[in-house]
């Protein structure tokens, strides 16, 4: 089969997400109910999901999910692990057998600190050094591929309707007071379990609906400051944008949401306010290489939240409604009405105007 | 009348059983299902839960009343009909219609009659109870769009960028124009008292569905907005 890269297949996606913001753990049935409804969005060839506050017996550590090709890459990358980090727990991931689901390569998850002499060696903190290995594993070659890499997280992924993705990987076992999920309809790409959303990148992930336009714009940005765009996907970069805005230079979720969705130049122009005016000016010039254009509806979870977004222009759907202490969030009102009947306050968010909710307490 | 009980029909299953009923149902239960109706004619259509995408594309003169909200493309491409949507609906309403009538009760979303036309005695028109979203008639070519902004309070009765690439039709708002900033290829203007009754004419079967005043829902300013044939295409888009 051609990989990503290979092959561009030209052709939508479902996104959606639930949080408690009273830090209320629920199991992934309720995101798994979601998608159903908007099953037409997606065409089998890549679902995922990714849930917050689930492992709390590890919160400490991070929680490495892994793809390999066969017993010897993982046995090899395994060495290269156990040299800089302590491995707490190694396992193979819990899924099920389902005629949905094929071709799965070896999944497995582990546990782990970064030794401390490591982290002393390089003179970085131990975000930085994960981000590391993990570019490294994924950059190379080696049958190996992290895709998922943060404390108390983790995304599941798969070539299949999310639905089927859900029983594969046992999402009821898991609780989480968040959760964010995708169902894929490839814009470029064949399809492979690599290229499934979310993107995950430490806490981080992505989900998106769209194809953004300014990729290899942004590629080339952040290719500058270490990451390598190593998967030939478009959603890939968004979770090194959010990295690099959020971690590393420690923007907040709302001056992100101005640099990548910024305002079009008349919009800041007819702002009253001469210093929201500047300020604005500021981030749209100073980060104009992270400016994202095209289609595109994401939903960035963390630890401790969830941040949904539209491009500008809103060329793709989304929707927001509550219930109690639950948001909702999906590219269709049906798949919320699918987790909560009786949602209320349900309305659509503009272009370019972040929907961020923060869960109490949630694995800060 | 037919009941169609939709929680487990896919949308050509619904399709099947709408051409299979006779004139007059009621589709409970639904839940995201797209194309509800599409192409219907001779039908009235009652559709509780919340109908999929693209509800009622190219519809050909049946009647679908929505109870609730409506998900994005509601009456794309219509041809002729009804669609009565008492709560909202989502981005790109009336895409390219044709003909006939779209009555949202509730908000709108983005791109509402986005490539709109009209042809002879053809001209759809879409009114919105709320407030609709921006590039609201983007490209409309044709028919009328009405936004009557209905107890939204302070809120902005449209979003940025109405009437970008607007070419022909004529919308109305209820509100002063110099409340929107519109594109220079259309002129805006207060309404001139001899319009009101064309304006009148225009929405009083809205107001007859929806049980509203229709003096009242026609009285106070109103923005008329047409293109500004002196100078239709020099700038077909918007400066981003």
């Amino acid at each position: 089969m051609k990989l990503e890269g290979q092959v561009r297949i030209p052709s939508g996606c479902a996104i959606a997400a639930a949080i408690s913001r009273e830090g209320r753990r629920f199991n992934g049935e309720k995101i798994a109910a979601a998608m159903r409804p908007m099953r037409e969005r997606s065409n089998g060839l890549g679902g995922g999901f990714a849930g917050y506050g689930i492992y709390p017996e590890y919160k400490d550590f991070f929680a490495l999910h892994m793809f390999f090709e066969s017993r010897d890459a993982r046995k090899s990358c395994e060495s290269y692990l156990k040299e800089r980090f302590e491995i707490v727990q190694s396992e193979i991931m819990p899924t099920r057998k389902i005629p949905e689901i094929t071709d799965e390569p070896i999944i497995w998850r582990y546990f782990v600190a970064p030794h401390r002499s490591a982290l002393r060696s390089l003179q970085v903190d131990e975000n930085e050094f994960v981000v590391r290995v993990a570019t490294k594993i994924n950059a190379e070659t080696n049958g190996a591929h992290i895709f998922s890499c943060g404390k108390n997280m983790g995304a599941f992924k798969a070539v299949g309707y999310p639905e089927d993705v859900a029983r594969f990987y046992r999402l009821e076992e898991y609780e989480g007071y968040s959760w964010i999920a995708h169902g894929r309809y490839p814009t470029n790409t064949p399809g492979w379990w690599g290229g499934a959303h979310p993107f995950a990148l430490l806490d981080r992930a992505v989900v998106h609906n769209g194809e953004i336009s300014s990729y290899d714009a942004n590629r080339r940005c952040v290719e500058m400051f270490g990451y390598k765009c190593s998967l030939m996907t478009d959603t890939e970069v968004i979770t090194y944008i959010m990295d690099r805005l959020l971690r590393v230079q420690g923007l907040t979720l709302t001056e992100v949401a101005q640099i990548v969705a910024a305002p079009f130049w008349s919009t800041i122009d007819a702002i009253d306010d001469p210093e929201e005016r500047e300020r604005l000016k500021y981030l749209r010039t100073a980060f104009s290489s992270l400016l994202i254009t095209g289609p595109f509806s994401i939903i960035l979870g963390f630890n401790g939240g969830l941040m949904a977004l539209n491009d500008r222009l809103k060329l793709r759907s989304s929707v927001v409604g509550e219930k109690g202490d639950a948001v909702y969030i999906a590219s269709e009102e049906a798949a919320i009405r699918a987790m909560e009947e009786n949602v209320e306050n349900v309305w659509a968010p503009a272009g370019g105007e972040p929907v961020i909710v923060y869960a109490k307490e949630g694995g800060r | 009348m037919t009941i169609i009980d939709a929680s487990n029909l896919d949308h050509r299953e619904i399709n099947d059983k709408i051409r299979e009923a006779g004139e007059e149902m009621t589709i409970r239960g639904c839940l995201g299902q797209r194309f509800i109706a599409t192409g219907a004619s001779d039908k009235k259509i009652a559709i509780e839960g919340v109908p999929g995408n693209a509800l009622g594309s190219y519809l050909n003169g049946a009647t679908i009343d929505v109870r609730g909200n409506a998900q994005d493309a509601v009456g794309d491409t219509m041809n002729d009909g009804t669609i009565i949507v008492r709560g909202d609906v989502r981005d790109v309403a009336g895409y390219a219609a044709r003909r006939g009538r779209i009555y949202v009760r509730g908000n709108a979303g983005y791109r509402v009659g986005v490539h709109m036309k009209a042809y002879e005695d053809k001209s759809p028109l879409i009114v919105v109870g709320g407030r609709a979203g921006s590039f609201l008639g983007e490209y409309q070519a044709g028919g009328s769009i009405v936004v009557l902004g209905l107890g939204i309070g302070d809120k902005p009765l449209v979003g940025d960028f109405p009437c970008a690439g607007m070419h022909g039709g004529k919308m109305w708002l209820r509100c002063a124009p110099d409340r929107v900033r519109f594109p220079n290829q259309v002129l805006a203007r207060r309404i001139e008292e001899s319009e009101r009754a064309e304006l009148r004419a225009l929405i009083a079967d809205y107001c007859r569905v929806f049980d509203l005043d229709l003096d009242e829902t026609t009285s106070g300013a109103f923005t008329v907005v047409v293109p500004n044939a002196s100078n239709p295409y020099r700038q077909l888009r918007v400066d981003n």
